[in-house]
């Protein structure tokens, strides 16, 4: 027992009293030991965040109290001088329509090649599949920038025109003052690229684990293939999947040089529109474009106060997909 | 509409290993066979290709035949599909789909068929239940999850899903391995009821349950571990029991086996 004397001696030399434990505790120094590390490290990333957001609050608040314009609802952007007027409004819906277009176009993908790979493709093919898509995720985003802006961009620029033309009284897709293809909806598509792969790579992992006598439940019932899918694969992996797609959110929610290089700045001034084929700024390309204009406290306070923004808003959808899971867990344990 | 099933020469293999090797017998409509033998010989291999399932497994591949009322289950032309809507199975563990409710559960297999009608449904599931002797216990609570309930539960609500598409063979692999006494008497009785309107066909270790349950009994066995399984003698459970023809079978009834 060398562990003994090592293990006694840590805490003391540390100066902190050894913690006691949780009810599971036994009361012995391994579990005394490792019950102190887990709170200990649990207090200090909760320390960290709280630090962090204390931080954070401090910068944006002097900038919120002289801001002009309604921070949540205007869409101009003027931080300097003695009266800013700034506000977030066109940054959250650019950010939120292109994730939410790369979420709608990824999931269904995501799930298809997923189910490809577990339940369709024949053995040989099924491993070369996988990690092709994996290597999809160590494509750095600004390598997906200019893929998106070279390549890519120009053709979806047919399909673009299309709707603008045949689709352009719906407001989402409505002719603006952007004329290319360098809009939102490009960036929704490339985002869409960009998380592909990890939904499709956690949406696997769990389509995988589906229990075998649940497959064979449904297929001895006589179900088909896709059947089978349907009522055993599905269901099991759909709190997988949620929790895949909001990951998959969150980080096209933050994504930022590839945004930045594939939408059109809008000039100042320009009126807000709905639309998919417009121009703009996300929350993450606007602060990163912004960053040559951190020179004072008050600036730099009114990008911080987008920060923090775009940190609530990836907060809440991560909030929704562990509510959606825990109220499945009835149904799953 | 219980239906007889004829099995000749067949074998079963793993890829390239043979488990099981000649099997032929008949199984008897409106009757119990029982499957005995020890662990490893190829019950519930056996028991699997009764309705194709044999072959879900990759590599799983059968050489022979089996037929079902005079059809060939492996005739190029028969969907297993099809095979496996006429020949129900319950499995070792309680199986019920996790995220469906216990309606839901029992009512898989009707809208796997295409039913969509409210009423129909319905009525299956609570014929169902009360034919697989659940009802009563369930009831109250048709809208909670089907893994909410006791194992022996679970295991009667699985027999109920296999029985609300009106099959005409059920075949059960061990299907009481894993409850009490209590509730293993509950789904022999079960057993009994049920044999007046289908084939069944059970696997089981224990001698006892073999017995009680079954009117027929197939002694499987094997020489030594790597080597096919076969089949060494079916005949009605009373000789098996008292009077078999095999000495291999007397040794295993007796537990001088091995
Ligand atoms: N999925 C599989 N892949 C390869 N071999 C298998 C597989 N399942 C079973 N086998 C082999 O087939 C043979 C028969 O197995 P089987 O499960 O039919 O035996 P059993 O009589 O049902 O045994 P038990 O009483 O333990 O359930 C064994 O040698 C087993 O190792
Ligand atoms: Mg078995």
């Amino acid at each position: 027992m060398t562990g003994v004397s090592i293990a006694d001696k840590t805490p003391g030399s540390h100066g902190e009293s050894p913690l006691s434990g949780d009810g599971a505790s036994t009361g012995r120094l391994g579990d005394r030991l490792f019950g102190g590390a887990a709170i200990g490290a649990g207090a200090v990333v909760v320390g960290l965040v709280t630090l962090i957001g204390v931080f954070l609050l401090s910068q944006a608040i002097p900038s919120l109290m002289k801001n002009e314009a309604n921070f949540l609802t205007s869409t101009e952007w003027s931080v300097g001088g003695d009266h800013p007027r700034f506000g977030i409004l066109r940054l959250l819906w650019v950010t939120v329509l292109s994730s939410l277009l790369a979420l709608t176009i990824a999931v269904p993908i995501g799930i298809a090649v997923a189910l490809f790979i577990t339940n369709y493709a024949p053995k040989w093919l099924s491993k070369p599949a996988a990690s092709t898509v994996d290597l999809l995720a160590a494509v750095p985003s600004i390598i997906f920038g200019l893929w998106g802006l070279r390549v890519f961009g120009p053709r979806t620029e047919g399909i673009q025109n299309f709707l603008r033309e045949k689709a352009g009284w719906f407001p989402l897709f409505k002719e603006t003052t952007v004329g290319s293809f360098t809009t939102i909806f490009l960036a929704g598509l490339v985002l869409a690229i960009m998380i592909l792969p990890i939904i499709t790579a956690l949406s696997r992992e769990v389509f995988a684990q589906t229990p075998t006598t649940h497959k064979e439940g449904a297929l001895a019932l006589g179900a088909t293939k896709w059947e089978m899918i349907r009522t055993a694969v599905l269901p099991f992996g759909k709190p997988g999947v949620i929790s895949a797609a909001m990951l998959g959110l969150g980080r096209a929610l933050g994504e930022t040089v590839a945004v930045m290089i594939l939408i059109s700045s809008l000039a100042q001034g320009t009126d807000f529109s709905f639309s998919f084929f417009d121009g703009g700024e996300t929350f993450a390309s606007k602060i990163a474009l912004g960053a040559g204009e951190f020179d004072t406290p008050q600036k730099t306070g009114a990008y911080i106060a987008a920060g923090l923004v775009l940190f609530i808003l990836t907060f809440i959808v991560n909030a929704i997909a562990r509510i959606v899971i825990e109220r499945r867990k009835a149904f799953t344990e | 509409m219980a239906k007889r099933i004829d099995v000749s020469d067949l074998d079963i293999f793993y890829g390239s290993f043979k488990a099981v090797e000649g099997v032929s017998m008949s199984i008897e409509p409106r009757a119990v066979t029982a499957f005995i033998g020890p662990s490893g010989c190829g019950k519930s291999t056996v028991l699997r290709t009764l309705n194709r399932m044999h072959e879900v497994i990759p590599g799983g591949r059968v050489e022979g035949k089996v037929l079902l009322d005079g059809q060939d289950l492996y005739a190029k032309d028969v969907d297993p599909v099809g095979v496996r809507r006429t020949v129900g199975m319950v499995f070792q563990r309680p199986n019920p789909f996790p995220t469906m409710t216990i309606r839901d559960n029992v009512a898989a297999g009707l809208k796997l068929n295409g039913v969509k009608n409210k009423a129909r449904l319905d009525e299956v599931v609570e014929k169902s239940l009360k034919g697989a002797n659940l009802w009563n216990e369930v009831k109250d609570r048709l809208d909670k999850p089907g893994a909410g309930l006791s194992g022996g539960q679970q295991q009667r609500l699985c027999i109920a899903r296999a029985i609300a598409v009106e099959p005409q063979v059920l075949l059960m692999d061990e299907p009481c391995s894993a409850l009490d006494p209590i509730s293993t008497l509950a789904i022999e009785d079960l057993i009994n009821e049920l044999k007046e309107r289908y084939t069944i066909v059970i696997v089981t270790h224990n001698m006892q349950q073999a017995a009680r349950v079954s009117d027929q009994t197939a002694f499987f066995n094997l020489k030594a571990t790597g080597q096919p399984g076969k089949l060494v003698e079916l005949d009605s459970t009373s000789k098996i029991f008292n009077n078999p023809t095999e000495k291999a079978t007397e040794d295993y009834i007796s537990g001088r086996f091995g």
